[in-house]
């Protein structure tokens, strides 16, 4: 083999492996992302039934109901608009009611938001960041604690 | 006082810092032996003076004094002495003391035991550092400062996030930053190398021990972080793609990769240039996650309190040193010579291959953690890429990697045998066969990709064993001759054979606990059962416990298997007092088929506890696995023939002393 013939088995093999992944994270890209929307982005645009999505807002106060087994519903608002969620399985602990929420699943044809995970959250203060800059433009951010940072973490 | 006496040891290492990176570089260029020399003691003290800087910090730390602001915000009286060590660095401020205090001493380690190093090599590589610690220092005093007081001084501290009061994280982050800080030693090489124009085998031999250990320290790392997450946090998981955990994982792929192309430089004296620039996208990436952790862009269980001027500051330090080296790589590279030919089929052509499959699933990694980024920065859309964008990019790529594995080790340099490496494999090929077709027969549910994984992961482990009796020839010469061999053969060889061993038992655990992991999620009152992968959970009741500074609330569990008792159970949620906040503890029972993992939930109306019950088939594998390839890494860096000049010194000295008495 010449010199030229190894290089381009080189230069062929890394347009190979170069290709094929562009093409997999092209098609995971258009297939396999989560969009991110508030109950008030959700009634603007038609969300298509069976479509995964994360929901997030802040759980209403008084809403959270227990069902028989380990069925939980609650209502998420982000101020102007609310959705109705439920859940099956073990909430993380710090799910509190007027606490900020992301859930993840499907909106059904009934209307009620099918979460299949809701997202733990590390500390009381927490919000997440997508939560917090819907609720700011919504209007109902209540600002920060002021105290000195929590628990910084690692 | 102790609080003064660490600012002050800082501020003096910044400033020798500064020294040890200006003088060496202008005593290499205007050849002045006595500024060049200032590198090695410049290094050394600066290393005791961020020692002084961090036990100082500790000092604060374990006495509790409360009048430095940083002990008041991360630490409680209450709290146990090993956290109150590891508090030191369970923040911000503390953290990137450790991370500088690693890195002066990898800095130090090179002044103190480099003697072998040329002269010119080794000051230049020590003003790098010192060049990367005056960021660093700079950083920490103007934006991070972990010495400020407090005046009056409280009584009690906030107390620590209480998910991180536990043992394997107490040691997770300072094997993580040894990793990432390691990396740092093979760029300061690869950017002294650029400024001196030159580079040979010899460099390769000096930088793959520091890489080696780096790629240890991360893989331990890693392990232990992915660890405490499945048990910690209570979902059981394992590995989430999360962009924190990604910023870890890329410089982990990127290292791997330059390990390996290093081998080809050191032995065959090519691939100088991409060696080089592999081992600057390494540090870089390093830098990236220090930057996506410590910025707070990523909002996570690493992200600390949101501050712009640290995020901007840390952008900057990585402008500066990735666009600087990328720079000086576009224009010193074309002068480093090019070398050892070698054919497409061959140990150098395997090892391309592999290096190539590593960079791309890295970039796929790095695609996926910053598109969001990217997205949102432009449109204001969020989204979020979880695991299956990474399963769906990542995956196939690292397939095709592990499948060629087992050939590399068994072609020869130069030019290799594809056929023959074939025929020797076949042994191995038939029982990963055998193995899928076993599990395929006796598979009840999952899905059919999971053989195929187990059948990889019986490959790569088969490969190694193959790798090592081909090196001994264990078939076909007599037995005392295979003995003799196996003593003889290199560490190294070993070392390798282990590493890619360990990568097997982490396939097959992946693949077993993702394809046949059974789950349940129950309401369970006192005195009902819950059947789960033959196991029996009597759920007995709750009882209320009392820790050193938590609640906690006590489930308590009989299991049993066909009748017979396994063990008790007693998953509990502890309620933190200080810090206000609760965590789930999880319960685990290990056995050889897989852990039985007990989460305790609410109570619910009826006094029913909702509870989550796993069985996770062989997930050990995946950390005892990550174990393995730490040992293969360690095995392999006590090979003598990368202790430099530990054969050669005798000849070495002889030659200095001729070249002297030349002059």
């Amino acid at each position: 083999m010449t010199r030229k013939q190894r290089r381009g088995v080189l230069i062929g093999t890394s347009l190979v492996v170069l290709g094929l992944a562009v093409g997999l994270v092209l098609y995971a890209m258009s297939d396999s992302i989560v969009f991110f929307y508030s109950p008030s982005d959700l009634t603007a645009m038609q969300a298509a039934p069976g479509k995964r999505f994360r929901l997030g807002g802040l759980v209403e106060k008084g809403s959270v109901v227990r069902d028989q087994g380990t069925t939980v519903r609650f209502i998420v608002t982000d101020g102007a608009k609310t959705l109705p969620v439920t859940y099956t399985g073990v909430l993380p602990d710090l799910f509190r009611e007027g606490q900020g929420v992301v859930a993840e699943g499907t909106l059904e044809p009934d209307g009620v938001f099918h979460a299949d995970n809701v997202l733990a959250k590390h500390d009381e203060k927490y919000m997440p960041p997508e939560v917090a800059a819907k609720l700011k433009k919504q209007g109902v951010w209540r600002g920060e604690a002021s105290a000195p940072s929590p628990n910084a973490t690692n | 006082m102790i609080a003064e006496t660490g600012h002050y040891a800082l501020i003096l290492a910044l400033v020798v810092a500064i020294v040890q990176m200006v003088l060496p570089v202008i005593g290499t260029r205007y050849r002045d032996p006595q500024l060049t020399a200032i590198a090695v003691p410049a290094a050394q003290l600066e290393f005791i003076l961020i020692a002084i800087a961090f036990f100082a910090l500790m000092t604060a730390y374990v006495t509790s004094d409360f009048s430095v602001l940083n002990v008041w915000q991360n630490s409680a009286a209450a709290k146990p002495m090993l956290y109150k060590i590891s508090g030191v660095w369970g923040n911000h401020e503390g953290s990137m003391i450790l991370w500088v205090l690693i890195l002066t001493l990898f800095g130090a380690a090179v002044a103190t035991f480099g003697t072998n190093l040329p002269r010119q090599l080794q000051a230049n590589v020590l003003a790098v550092q010192g060049s990367i610690a005056v960021a660093f220092l700079l950083f920490i005093v103007t934006t991070s400062n972990p010495f400020i007081r407090l005046n009056p001084a409280p009584f009690d501290g906030q107390g620590m996030n209480p998910v991180l009061q536990d043992p394997a994280l107490a040691f997770h982050p300072p094997f993580l930053y040894a990793g990432y800080v390691g990396f740092s030693m093979a760029f300061s090489f690869a950017v002294a190398a650029l400024i001196d124009g030159r580079i040979d085998a010899a460099w390769a031999r000096w930088v793959r021990p520091w890489t080696l250990a780096a790629w240890m320290c991360l893989t331990l790392g890693i392990s232990m972080g992915s660890w405490w997450a499945y048990y910690e946090l209570g979902w059981g998981g394992f590995w989430f793609w999360d962009p924190v955990e990604n910023a870890s994982f890329m410089p982990w792929l990127a290292g791997t990769a330059l390990l390996h192309s290093a081998l080809v430089m050191e032995k065959r004296d090519a691939l100088k240039v991409w060696t080089i620039l592999l081992a600057i996208i390494t540090f870089s990436l390093s830098l990236m996650g220090t930057f996506l952790v410590r910025s707070g862009v990523l909002t996570s269980v690493h992200a600390f309190a949101v501050d712009p001027a640290r995020g901007v500051f840390i952008l900057a330090i990585m402008g500066v040193f990735i666009g600087g080296a990328f720079a000086l790589f576009a224009w010193r590279a074309p002068l480093l010579s090019q070398g050892g030919l070698f054919a497409p089929i061959s140990r150098e052509g395997s090892l391309v291959l592999n290096n190539l499959l590593l960079t791309v699933a890295c970039a796929a990694v790095l695609v996926g953690t910053l598109y969001p980024l990217a997205l949102e920065a432009l449109t204001g859309d969020k989204i979020s890429v979880g695991a299956p964008f990474f399963n769906l990019t990542f995956g196939p790529l690292i397939v095709a990697l592990l499948i060629v594995v087992p050939f590399g080790p068994l072609l020869a340099w130069k030019r290799g045998d594809l056929l023959a490496a074939a025929q020797r494999l076949m042994a191995a090929a038939i029982v990963a066969l055998i193995v899928m077709v076993i599990v395929l027969a006796f598979m009840q549910k999952g899905p059919w990709l999971a053989p195929l994984g187990i059948g990889l992961g019986v490959w790569l482990l088969l490969g190694a064993v193959t790798d090592i009796a081909n090196r001994v020839k264990l078939f076909g010469a007599a037995p005392g001759e295979a003995w003799r061999r196996a003593r003889n053969l290199p560490r190294a060889a070993y070392g390798g054979a282990l590493a890619h061993a360990g990568l097997g038992l982490v396939v097959i655990g992946i693949v077993a606990t993702t394809a046949w992991r059974a789950e349940r999620i129950e309401a369970l009152a006192p005195g009902q059962t819950l059947d789960i992968a033959g196991y029996q959970l009597l759920f007995e009741g709750v009882e209320p416990r009392q820790g050193p500074n938590y609640r906690a609330r006590v489930g308590m569990f009989k299991v049993t298997r066909g009748g017979s008792p396994v063990t008790e159970l007693a998953p509990s949620k502890r309620e933190f007092i200080v810090e206000k906040n609760t965590t789930t503890e999880s319960a685990i029972h290990v056995s050889w088929r897989g852990d039985l993992y007990v989460v305790l939930g609410d109570q619910l109306k009826n006094g029913a506890y909702s509870v989550r019950v796993y069985f996770n088939p062989l997930v050990r594998l995946i950390w005892l696995g990550g174990l393995v390839m730490f040992f293969g890494g360690g095995v392999s860096l006590s090979d003598r023939r990368l202790r430099v000049g530990a054969p050669k010194r005798a000849r070495a000295k002889a030659k200095v002393e001729a070249v002297a008495a030349g002059e």
